[in-house]
């Protein structure tokens, strides 16, 4: 009899999960059936024109995601699909601008003309479904999760890489691509599997409250292990961010796939990498309170069960290491006479909580030692590497490289200070939304106008561009505001967001002491000043090289719609600096419960 | 206050955007043709006036937001809620220092668009270009915000960089890429340094009484004073006359911490100065410049590096300030005497001016730097006013020198020193002018220069009378260059140079563009007081409550090293203090290594 009844319940518990989780998850589903029609109109009408029916999509998408919810109050992280993925401000903010991003994007096609009529379906079910991936990656909890969403995101783009056929390059391209993304993926695949083995699940909470356990005791052969996974996770992760050293696909591919496709992967992909780099970082750092695990009734019952047996071992495990913390051995075995002790020790949850963010101390000075290893590495080399380019797309590869560095710095902060200071953690990972916004509208603009120029000049090379300002003068200050915010030149708004991420970099250095933020500050402000020469350079050419009248030879010309659409995205690059708290509230809201 | 203020900062960029919209007639080469070109520089110039009579009329005549003379602290202070996030306010004020900069900065802007006509090739965007740098130059002077103040900062750079790249010389991008990377080095470096004192700030620790005084002179706004009243956490600030206070009444900054950023912060505006070891940037960028840019590059950019200085190095960090005061002086002194050996070696006319540039910017920064307690700080208050004059005097008189080598390039298209002469015959106007103005760059008494020179050097005297020696020696070698130059540009027979038919007598509006710089040179020296005026009150206060300050430090030296030797006597058996020893240590090694660089620099300025 009680089986059954347990078996109704767990029944009722998934239909009650389900349906919730299936209205905070309209936005992926819209994208689903946005896909589907694709596929299926083509079948009925080959007249329709899929831009409108994608633009439809992308309309319903951004409003389904409801970025405004930010605004009305707190929203508090809720579990979905029994606890696959979690639904907080950040799961919103990164989606809102993600969709956003997605609409831009598509007018951008529109009006770039890549893809023509015949790809568009094709061209658009791949955008929407990478851009499916991505918002799997960015509220991923559940390592299963984090390596199907990055597969999600990647394979699509592979595909988008090749996107004009017959360009012996941009096959190429896609290729590497495609094999570097699977030789990663599955170093990945393996580093997971390593940590699941070790800690008995993949549901992220769980992993880091049995690596609380873990840790303390570990042996030298564990410790081994385990930074082995990080390491092996990490690798994919720095695929998707071009992370040197996995970045060489990055250029080849930026120079072999269309401009437009080079947008989409510089700001989408590595919006919802961040993103995914934050979930993993404080997933794994830190323990979520439990009670407010427990609270939501959606609740798996067998996931229940499991977390409340870990949590009871666990406080048991932490009071043996407040009494002695050599006598590991001796705590197994004398386990049951200090569980009771151990649940008066830690009778409030806080406490708890405490203890064992204390436990995971060595994996947050791991994480951000890696993050940070890889953060200054990636900005100083794509800066450097950018100096001998000549062509605009690859230039601007490094570019996107030396700004995957920057926004990782922002992390080693956050990591740093979890545990001990969770406001100022707050205020790092709020530092780096604010430099996802700014970035979106800074690489979507420096694209779209380097599509714009290839339809006028036929060229991609920087030397082509000479003189340009006297023919196309509205591009030309477009692209230099672009590039100048790019350097992080006040009071355009790519300074914002680097001085938002040198901010939390100053701040965990006068907290904490810690010498490795002070490097990164340092290595970080170098890094603006030498990154100035090549964006310069392309400045220069337009604007004080003489015209190379010969190189006009492009099919269609820069017009009205064009300079507004340049225009219109530009704008947020020169006007943020007014409204800036918006864009800091906005970020400031999307993490306020993301560090319990 | 908030809408006159905001108005004088913002009008250049209201002109700009006006005359974005108006009609550029060009020829395929780019010149435009001369109506046009009056008209853009026509609407240039209304601009400029403007600004400089809402300058001179909101502050020296309507009696609401008139400029106080009695008043030692800031005026007109507003204080907006900018980014609560980071507690950055749109916060705007004057006082004494701000004051005669921002009259020099709008006058010397107007001079220098009435200097533009030579400029011939894409007017339209000169024009635009050149109203964004007089906003950024503007709004450094005022801003009281350390966010507001660096981003002010860096709007400078941008329309520099173009208007030295496309109008200059031709070595100008060279040129113009040099400027911008060494300003955008130094710049970095300031930024960290304000991220550090942004951090260690806290406004719950400043005292009541000041708190209440800040608010009541709408410094600190009254959103900011509840913030602080209720806060459990450190509240932060980046508001430049709290974080002074707080350096200076409490303790929130280390020593160590305001060693380092000051350092930082010096090096950031000694780039702009510029001093040595970062001036090269300076002859590159005004040989290349465009006489106008060239003009607003030596009249107002360089007196931003001495303004951030003495607003911000010496104020918010003190301790930094007392250590590193030999670096300061010496380095001082060091540019004194290399810019007028390096003037006397040169043979391009502008080159000459550009070193002499450095040389007496040197000045501005050994007059900052001589921070003695004799004669009841009077001799560190003679130094700083000395430099303050002497960047007021500086920027006409480089200004006007700029201006005449200008008028003598559009002609002849040379500036070869050995190929002029007898400039004197030809174009006698031209050559009176210069020649005062030259004069004036001299330090000749009764004019404008010499007030500032005479102050500085004599202030050395009590802080090192070694360099004192030194530094007036230099007066020797700068009337060496300048009357060396004017004996090979404007004396001798003949001219001797090529395009020698095109020599004119100067036109009425060259004539009379260096005739308001002499006329200004001339009254500056003879009346130095209408100027003084306005700064005494201003850094008579900053003088003694640095002094102030300086009394409780260095009691508090003494104090930490009599326990220390209290210490040594009683050593202690404590096993705990291993740890303490060793932390001791290190804050020992730190402070000889300090204590080596102030030595060499000391030997290295004696030397």
């Amino acid at each position: 009899m009680e089986a059954t009844t347990d078996f109704y319940q767990l029944i009722d518990a998934l239909k009650a999960d389900s349906a919730n989780s299936l209205g905070l998850f309209m936005p992926e589903l819209t994208l689903s059936v946005f896909i589907a029609l694709f596929l299926a109109v083509r079948l009925i009408t080959s007249k329709l024109d899929m831009f409108w029916v994608a633009l439809a999509g992308a309309v319903v998408a951004l409003i389904s995601s409801n970025p405004l919810q930010l605004c009305e109050g707190v929203l508090q992280s809720e579990e979905l699909f029994t606890g696959l993925l979690v639904h907080d401000g950040l799961t919103v903010a990164i989606r809102s601008i993600l969709m956003l991003f997605l609409l831009l994007f598509l007018i951008f096609t529109k009006i770039s003309g890549v893809p023509d009529k015949e790809d568009g379906a094709d061209v658009y079910s791949l955008v929407f479904g990478s851009t499916l991936g991505m918002c799997l990656m960015a509220s991923a909890n559940h390592l299963l999760i984090v390596f199907l969403a990055i597969e999600m995101a990647s394979v699509p783009s592979y595909v988008l890489a090749g996107l004009i056929k017959g360009r012996k390059r941009g096959s190429e391209a896609a290729l590497k691509y495609a094999i570097y993304g699977a030789g990663a993926a599955g170093v990945m695949l393996y580093g997971i599997s390593l940590l699941v083995g070790l800690t008995g699940t993949a549901h992220l909470p769980t992993v880091a409250l049995s690596l609380a356990k873990v840790i303390p005791a570990a042996g030298l052969g564990e410790q081994a292990v385990l930074c082995l996974a990080a390491v092996m996770i990490s690798v994919g992760i720095a695929f998707k961010l071009s992370a040197v050293p996995f970045h060489f696909w990055a250029p080849d591919v930026f120079h072999g796939a269309c401009a437009e496709v080079n947008a989409f992967l510089s700001v989408a992909s590595k919006a919802a990498a961040l993103a995914l780099l934050l979930r993993l970082a404080v997933g794994l750092g830190s323990v979520p309170l439990i009670n407010e695990i427990e609270v939501p009734q959606t609740k798996e019952v067998q996931s229940e069960t499991v977390l409340s047996e870990i949590v009871t071992a666990q406080m048991v495990a932490l009071e043996g290491d407040k009494g002695d913390v050599d006598s590991a051995g001796q705590i197994d075995s004398s386990a049951d006479d200090r569980n009771q002790e151990a649940v008066v020790a830690y009778d409030s949850p806080i406490e708890l909580k405490q203890a064992q963010d204390e436990a995971l101390t060595p994996v947050r000075n791991f994480i951000s030692l890696l993050i940070a290893f890889f953060a200054v590495l990636t900005a100083t080399f794509g800066n450097l590497a950018a100096y001998g380019q000549k062509n605009i797309k690859r230039l601007l590869a490094y570019s996107t490289i030396a700004h995957a560095g920057y926004m990782m710095m922002a992390v080693a902060p956050l990591m740093v200070m979890l545990g001990t200071n969770n406001n100022a953690a707050e205020d790092a990972a709020s530092a780096l939304i604010q430099y996802i916004v700014v970035y979106v509208f800074l690489n979507l603009g420096a694209f779209a106008i380097i599509a714009f120029l290839r339809n006028y000049v036929g060229s991609e090379e920087i030397e082509d561009y000479s003189g340009m300002v006297k023919n196309r003068p509205v591009l030309v200050i477009c692209l230099a505001l672009i590039f100048f915010s790019l350097v992080g030149l006040p009071p355009l708004s790519g300074f914002l967001g680097k001085f938002a991420i040198f901010a939390s970099l100053a701040d965990g250095y006068t907290t904490t002491g810690s010498s490795v933020l002070l490097i990164l500050l340092l290595a970080g402000g170098m890094n603006t000043a030498i990154s100035l020469f090549y964006y310069l350079r392309v400045i220069k050419t337009m604007v004080m090289g003489e015209p190379n009248e010969e190189h006009h030879l492009g099919d269609r010309p820069v017009g009205n719609i064009e300079m507004a659409y340049v225009i219109l995205v530009t704008i947020p690059t020169v006007f943020l600096i007014v409204c800036w708290q918006w864009v800091a509230g906005f970020a400031d809201e999307a993490v306020k419960n993301f560090i319990s | 206050m908030l809408l006159i203020i905001s108005l004088i900062v913002f009008l250049p960029t209201l002109g700009a955007l006006v005359i974005a919209f108006m009609p550029s007639k060009k020829d395929e080469n780019g010149v435009n043709d001369k109506e046009n070109q009056n008209l853009l520089l026509g609407a240039t110039l209304v601009v400029g006036i403007l600004t400089f009579l809402l300058t001179v009329v909101a502050f020296l005549f309507v009696g609401e937001s008139k400029f106080s003379v009695e008043v030692a602290s800031m005026q007109h202070a507003f204080s907006v809620d900018w980014i609560p996030s980071f507690d950055i306010a749109y916060a705007m004020g004057i006082d004494g220092i701000s004051f005669p900069l921002i009259l020099l900065t709008t006058g010397v802007s107007i001079l220098a668009i009435l200097a533009s006509w030579s400029i011939k090739k894409h007017v339209k965007a000169y024009c635009i270009l050149f109203l964004l740098l007089e906003t950024g130059m503007i709004g450094v002077f005022l801003a009281l915000d350390f966010f507001l103040f660096y981003v002010f900062w860096e709007v400078m750079l941008l329309p520099m960089y173009f208007l030295i790249g496309i109008w200059g010389g031709p070595r100008r991008e060279y040129a113009a890429i040099k400027f911008f990377l060494y300003t955008l080095l130094g710049s970095v470096l300031m930024l960290i340094a304000i991220l550090m004192i942004y951090f260690n700030s806290d406004l719950r620790l400043l005292d009541t009484a000041i708190r209440s005084d800040l608010i009541n002179q709408n410094v600190i706004s009254a959103s900011v004073a509840e913030t602080v009243a209720n806060a459990t956490e450190p509240v932060h600030t980046f508001n430049l006359v709290a974080l002074a206070e707080l350096a200076q009444t409490t303790d929130c900054f280390s020593a160590e911490l305001q060693w380092w950023c000051f350092l930082l912060l010096f090096i950031g505006f000694i780039v702009k100065v510029p001093s040595i070891p970062v001036h090269t940037w300076l002859p590159d960028a005004h040989v290349e410049a465009p006489t106008p840019i060239s003009m607003i590059l030596a009249g107002v950019l360089l007196k931003l590096g001495g303004y951030g200085i003495i607003r911000i190095c010496y104020p918010i960090c003190p301790a930094g300030g007392l250590e590193l005061s030999y670096l300061v002086v010496g380095l001082g002194v060091v540019s004194m005497v290399y810019g007028a050996f390096a003037a006397l070696a040169q043979t391009d006319f502008k080159r000459v001016v550009a070193y002499s540039s450095v040389s007496h910017m040197g000045y501005v920064v050994v007059g900052f730097g001589v921070w003695t307690m004799l004669g009841n700080g009077d001799y560190w208050r003679m130094g700083i006013t000395g430099a303050m004059y002497q960047m007021i005097g500086h920027g006409i008189s480089s200004a006007g020198m700029f201006f005449m080598v200008g008028i003598i390039y559009d002609r002849v298209h040379h500036r070869n020193l050995d190929e002029f002469g007898g400039l004197y015959g030809l174009m006698p106007k031209y050559t009176a002018l210069a020649m005062g103005l030259f004069f004036a760059g001299l330090g000749l008494p009764g004019l404008c220069g010499f007030i500032g020179e005479v102050l500085v050097v004599l202030s050395v005297w009590r802080f090192s009378p070694l360099l004192a020696i030194i530094s007036a020696s230099v007066v020797i070698f700068t009337a060496g260059y300048i009357l060396w130059t004017i004996q090979r540009v404007y004396l001798g027979s003949e001219y001797k140079g090529p395009h020698a038919e095109e020599i004119r007598p100067v036109n009425s509006r060259e004539f009379s563009t260096g005739a308001i710089l002499l006329a200004l040179a001339i009254f500056f020296g003879v009346f130095p007081n209408t100027l003084i005026k306005f700064m005494d009150k201003t850094v008579d206060k900053q003088v003694t409550s640095l002094n102030e300050w300086r009394l409780v430090y260095e009691d508090d030296l003494a104090q930490a090293e009599q326990t220390e030797e209290a210490d040594q006597l009683a050593p202690e058996q404590d096993d705990d203090s291993d740890q303490l020893e060793q932390a001791h240590s290190e804050d020992e090694t730190v402070g000889m290594v300090k204590h080596l660089g102030v030595v060499l620099i000391n030997k290295l300025a004696d030397q």
